[in-house]
């Protein structure tokens, strides 16, 4: 393809990728109520969302689990990628296959499959089973972003550590995870972001009162368009585009290190 | 680990001492709740007053062959197709024009492939709602402009499907193409250029070959994503455009029938693994192939 008609159509499919948003975020300024048919400025549909009590209960019920998911899965991530690095572990196979099936395995599955194993144990959905699922999914996505980390990083500095007379635990505390802190954060950015953004989870591990924020979402597209929501949408596309900067920032400088 | 005599040889054991309660929380909600969903799909029942299955049957897998419900399995992999080509179609000269854009501009396009991905699914799938609905804004421009009289039925249907599979997972298949195309030796096109090779001709000789496993990678991303999808035709899509998913949830949340719920799950299950291991070796092999 001729330079000219690539970059024609590359900034098409950009236009295919922002159009849709760009108009809702203009439409969340739209003074109609029910048409898309532009009736004047207004900042309404941001104040309503300001007094909504359902949807700050669910964004603080988001942010819990969110905050508790990544610090459990960067937890529990950094330790198993630590373990798989190098290594030489009993059962290692079994282990890739396991950490693998999150990454492959449609959501429903995962979702459906918490469902049947709370019910089946009789424990009592609400936002503690949410977070149970998440970090499920999540400790798969740390792994991943720190044995991505851990392939690149140099070997000789742990080696040249224990030369000197490092034990394990002092290698892994002094120079293992000080070269891996970008990336353990970027991990932990990863899995905040899944948990903020996942709704098939939490749809079928939800008990009542345990609304996060994609379900309480979906609970105001099901029951009718409001501006509402696209001034929601608006507030969240500005936050998303703020974190992935962010994060393209963190793993950046981890290249560089 | 604890901190231990420097002078002992770890035991391979040993570092289980760290993957234990990763492997753990796996094993108790990704891997048991598959081997739970297995016995309740070879059960006859709920059994009355227990969330647990009575009998044994496989009369739930059989009647996933019913027309009725093999019907969704088609549809599924059909919508699924048709979006990774799709994704395809609009995708890879997108990647391909990134990945050979200057250094300094790279990072920045690349950027903005990545925030709509990130982005909110419900918001993106809503985009579309507001674009396709009744009063939405291509019926609104429509009228405007006096092409048409009445709104035009665009949403919930499965074109209005399509157009939310391909929007949602695209930048599945950019992000893998991109990473692909970007590491290809610009020296190779160079010396096919040198050889006389047309510019398409050194793509289609050179960089398509090349680029195989990247495409076969984020096409398999696309299709599995939207092979299981769940919220676009629940949003998007009328009763007779649901897919999978919606099989799924109806049996669990409102049919209540948890064994068929439970056979059909395993069945997306086992088509989604059996293609993503067919694709991984069909990968390697296509990538020894054209190897230098």
């Amino acid at each position: 393809m001729k330079g000219r008609w690539l970059k024609l159509y590359a900034w098409f499919a950009y236009g295919f990728l922002y159009l849709p948003i760009l108009i809702l975020m203009l439409l969340s300024f739209n003074a109609s109520r029910t048409s898309s048919v532009w009736k004047g400025f207004t900042l309404d549909w941001y104040v309503k969302l300001l007094s909504n009590d359902l949807l700050w209960e669910a964004v603080r019920n988001s942010l819990v689990v969110a905050v508790s998911a990544a610090a459990l899965s960067t937890v529990l991530g950094t330790m198993t990628a630590l373990a798989l690095n190098r290594n030489r572990i009993p059962g290692r196979m079994l282990v890739e296959g396991l950490l693998y099936l999150p990454l492959i395995l449609p959501d429903i599955v995962l979702g459906v499959g918490a469902l049947v194993l709370f019910t089946a144990l009789g424990i009592k959905l609400g936002l503690g089973t949410i977070l149970a699922a998440h970090v499920g999914t999540s400790i798969s996505y740390v792994v991943m972003v720190l044995r991505a980390r851990l392939a690149d990083m140099d070997q000789n500095l742990e080696d040249a550590a224990r030369d000197l007379g490092a034990t394990p635990w002092q290698t892994i505390r002094y120079v293992t995870l000080p070269l891996l802190a970008p990336a353990i954060l970027a991990g932990g950015l990863l899995a905040f972001t899944l948990s903020l953004d996942d709704f098939i989870l939490s749809f079928f591990t939800a008990g009542p009162g345990a609304t996060t924020l994609p379900l309480r979402i979906y609970g105001m597209v099901k029951t009718g368009l409001t501006p509402e929501v696209n001034a929601l949408s608006t507030v969240l596309l500005l936050l998303t585009g703020l974190a992935t900067y962010l994060y393209q920032r963190l793993t950046k400088n981890g290249d560089k290190a | 680990m604890t901190p231990g005599p420097a002078t002992s040889r770890p035991s391979p054991w040993k570092g289980w001492a760290i993957l234990a309660p990763g492997v753990l929380w796996l094993l108790a909600l990704v891997a048991a709740p598959l081997v739970l969903m297995l016995l309740y799909s070879l059960a006859s029942r709920l059994a009355a007053g227990s969330p647990w299955p009575e009998g044994f049957s496989g009369e739930h897998y059989i009647r996933l062959i019913d027309p009725l419900y093999f019907k969704i399995f088609v549809r599924s992999i059909f919508q699924a197709s048709l979006a990774a080509l799709f994704s395809l179609a609009l995708g890879y000269p997108l990647a391909y024009y990134i990945a050979r854009s200057p250094l300094a501009k790279r990072d920045r396009l690349l950027l903005l492939v990545i925030i709509p991905f990130w982005t909110n699914f419900l918001v993106r799938t809503y985009a579309w709602m507001v674009m396709l609905r009744a009063q939405g804004v291509v019926n609104s421009l429509l009228m405007a402009t006096g092409l048409i009289s009445e709104p035009l039925p665009l949403l919930y249907n499965e074109v209005a499907v399509q157009v939310g599979l391909v929007y949602t997972l695209m930048p599945l298949l950019i992000l893998p193409l991109y990473a692909n195309l970007e590491k290809m030796d610009q020296r190779l096109l160079d010396a096919a250029s040198d050889l006389g090779a047309t510019p398409s001709a050194a793509f289609w000789s050179v960089t398509w070959p090349l680029s195989r496993p990247g495409v076969l990678l984020g096409c398999m991303m696309v299709f599995i994503s939207a092979f299981g999808m769940y919220l676009v035709p629940d949003l998007m899509g009328g009763a007779r455009s649901i897919m999978v998913g919606n099989l799924i949830q109806n049996q669990f949340l409102q049919a209540r029938n948890w064994p068929f719920g439970a056979a059909a799950a395993l069945a997306l299950t086992a088509i989604v693994l059996g293609l993503a291991l067919l694709v991984q070796r069909w990968g390697r092999l296509d990538g020894q192939g054209v190897r230098r």
